[in-house]
């Protein structure tokens, strides 16, 4: 039988880290998610696995930390919440730029500013349309289960490798909070490959390597760019994921992501029993978005809600998958405040029936 | 089954605990289980709640705002939870908490005194186990034997001596628990 352990999201995502072999861990602490760098510290990966645990003296330094460690070819992940994460994107744009893997980690709370310490999704726009400057994508996950998190932890070093791109995991405090039952994979040994692109010492005989996010020249730059967009259309093409319920005979949809896809898919099975044939798309990867499945039962649903704890993000991406074709209308609480299920059903009523 | 609970007290009287243990049986007996805190600024003395949800089902929501159970512990909680109890579910409260009497006439109400109990015990500590035994006696979804398996997820194993008399406080709390108010 498979290890089945009750465990908070937060821990469940650095234990998760530990098994998928990283390298290191660099961070700083910050609630909701400061139990991620507390449960690296009490369980000392290092003695186990050689993982490196560090706290960083800021989000800056830890950011940099992970970008010197991508080039060298090594699986590092940082983690924070959304004040902290803006305090990344410097970095993080500069990873992409210079195309090296890592992992990030948002358990998102309420801003702007140093807002509130409660969940939401506020940072849509921020991870999906790139928080830091230039013409630059992360692949961003989205769990909406403790399972979910550990799983997309393993998933998002294959990503980041695979593509040579930064990966975020999108989550909230709801999913950092809470504890669920959740099986974990089996320890993968860190990896000792030497990548032909990290900075790892010049070989006798092969030319050295340069990382950098610096073309002076424009012609160069723009090659860059060009080269950026290829990978991003494959990502587009390859990863899309998203889970569905019920859309087989549905007539309208709900489009909700992580903690809110939970919450809503109570809402949709309240409007069921209502005799309201609703479906929902819970995606769960937001950049690619799937924009392929919404274009499918749009030709099919009279409308569309998304729900969101925030002032509408993700809304304006299902509006243009739809292209105007039907009313795609958002709800959303925010700030720190979580939508019930029954809030959300009187919504949609609202909005679709004319309650 | 679905038992969807809420248990509120003061901080440092083991709200969290009591609903981690609960779920951690719930794990042991095959269940669907999911536990959410209040992490807001909470401080020893403030209010602390959290919801556990066990399920024979896949959970969809780990937001509730509606309980088949409530088990308050002081009267701040018993003003913010009385209402959202579901017309049929169960009020539990312990009665030095309580100075106003729940007001519900279409719910099951039920009281402890827990507190007193635990003084006769001579350990205060388990005061929220001998509320998780009353919680048993009156909603018996779990099974004891599996509750104590949770409790020694939860307890370091620094701390196993004390399982016995964890498992009399569940005994205790099984006998005192009374209803206020049934329904037929």
């Amino acid at each position: 039988m498979k290890e089945l352990r009750l465990m908070k999201g937060n821990e469940a995502l650095a234990e998760a880290a530990i098994r998928a072999g990283a390298d290191a861990y660099f961070g700083y602490p910050i609630t909701p998610q400061s139990e991620i760098i507390e449960y690296f510290m009490a369980e000392n990966p290092e003695e186990k696995t050689g993982m490196v645990i560090l706290q960083a003296e800021s989000e800056i330094a830890a950011i940099n930390m992970v970008y010197g460690a991508a080039g060298c070819g090594k699986k590092a992940i940082t983690s924070s919440s959304s004040p902290g994460i803006s305090l990344k994107q410097e970095g993080l744009s500069y990873i992409a730029g210079a195309e090296l893997p890592c992992v990030v980690v948002n358990i998102t709370r309420g801003g702007p500013g140093l807002g509130t310490i409660q969940p939401s999704q506020s940072d849509y726009f921020q991870a999906v349309k790139g928080g830091g400057h230039g013409d630059y994508k992360l692949i961003v996950l989205a769990p909406a289960t403790v399972q979910e998190t550990v799983d997309y932890v393993k998933l998002a070093f294959e990503l980041a490798f695979k593509y040579r791109n930064p990966v975020m995991i999108l989550s909230d405090g709801i999913i950092g909070q809470m504890m669920e039952k959740v099986e974990l994979f089996e320890q993968i040994p860190r990896s000792d490959k030497e990548y032909d692109w990290a900075t790892i010492g010049k070989k006798p005989g092969k030319d050295h390597v340069i990382i950098t996010s610096l073309q002076l020249q424009p012609e160069e730059q723009e090659k860059v760019n060009l080269r950026l967009q290829a990978k991003y259309r494959e990502v587009e093409k390859n990863e899309v994921m998203y889970k569905t319920y019920d859309i087989e005979d549905a007539e309208y949809l709900f489009v909700a992501y992580g903690s809110c896809g939970r919450i809503t898919q109570k809402a949709m099975e309240m409007a069921r029993k209502k005799g309201y044939k609703v479906g929902q798309i819970r995606p769960q990867t937001l950049y690619p978005f799937p924009v392929e499945i919404i274009k499918k039962v749009t030709g099919q649903v009279k409308g569309i809600l998304t729900v969101e704890m925030n002032t509408g993000q993700m809304v304006e991406d299902v509006r243009l998958a739809v292209s105007g074709k039907i009313p795609v209308e958002h709800y959303g609480r925010f700030g720190g405040m979580i939508p019930s299920p029954d809030e959300i059903l009187n919504a949609f009523e609202q909005k679709f029936i004319g309650g | 089954m679905n038992e969807e609970i809420v248990i509120a007290g003061f901080g440092g009287q083991g709200v969290l605990s009591m609903g981690q243990i609960l779920c951690y049986g719930g794990v042991m007996q095959n269940k669907e289980v999911s536990w959410f805190p209040s992490y807001g600024p909470e401080m020893r003395g403030g209010t602390a709640n959290c919801t556990a949800i066990i399920s024979d089902e896949k959970i969809s929501s780990p937001i509730l705002n509606t309980y088949d159970t409530a088990i308050v512990l002081n009267q701040p909680s018993m003003d913010k939870f009385e209402d959202g109890i579901k017309p049929g579910g169960m009020l539990i409260y312990e009665i030095n908490g309580i100075t106003r009497k729940p007001k519900r006439d279409d719910i099951n109400i039920c009281q402890i005194a827990a507190y007193d109990e635990s003084i006769k015990m001579k350990n205060t500590k388990i005061f929220n186990m001998i509320v998780i035994g009353g919680f048993l006696k009156v909603k018996p979804i779990l099974e004891i034997e599996n509750v104590i398996k949770g409790l020694e997820k939860v307890l370091p194993e620094r701390y196993h001596d004390l399982i016995p008399l964890n498992e009399e406080a569940i005994r205790r709390g099984k006998e005192i628990i009374s209803y206020g108010h049934k329904l037929n």
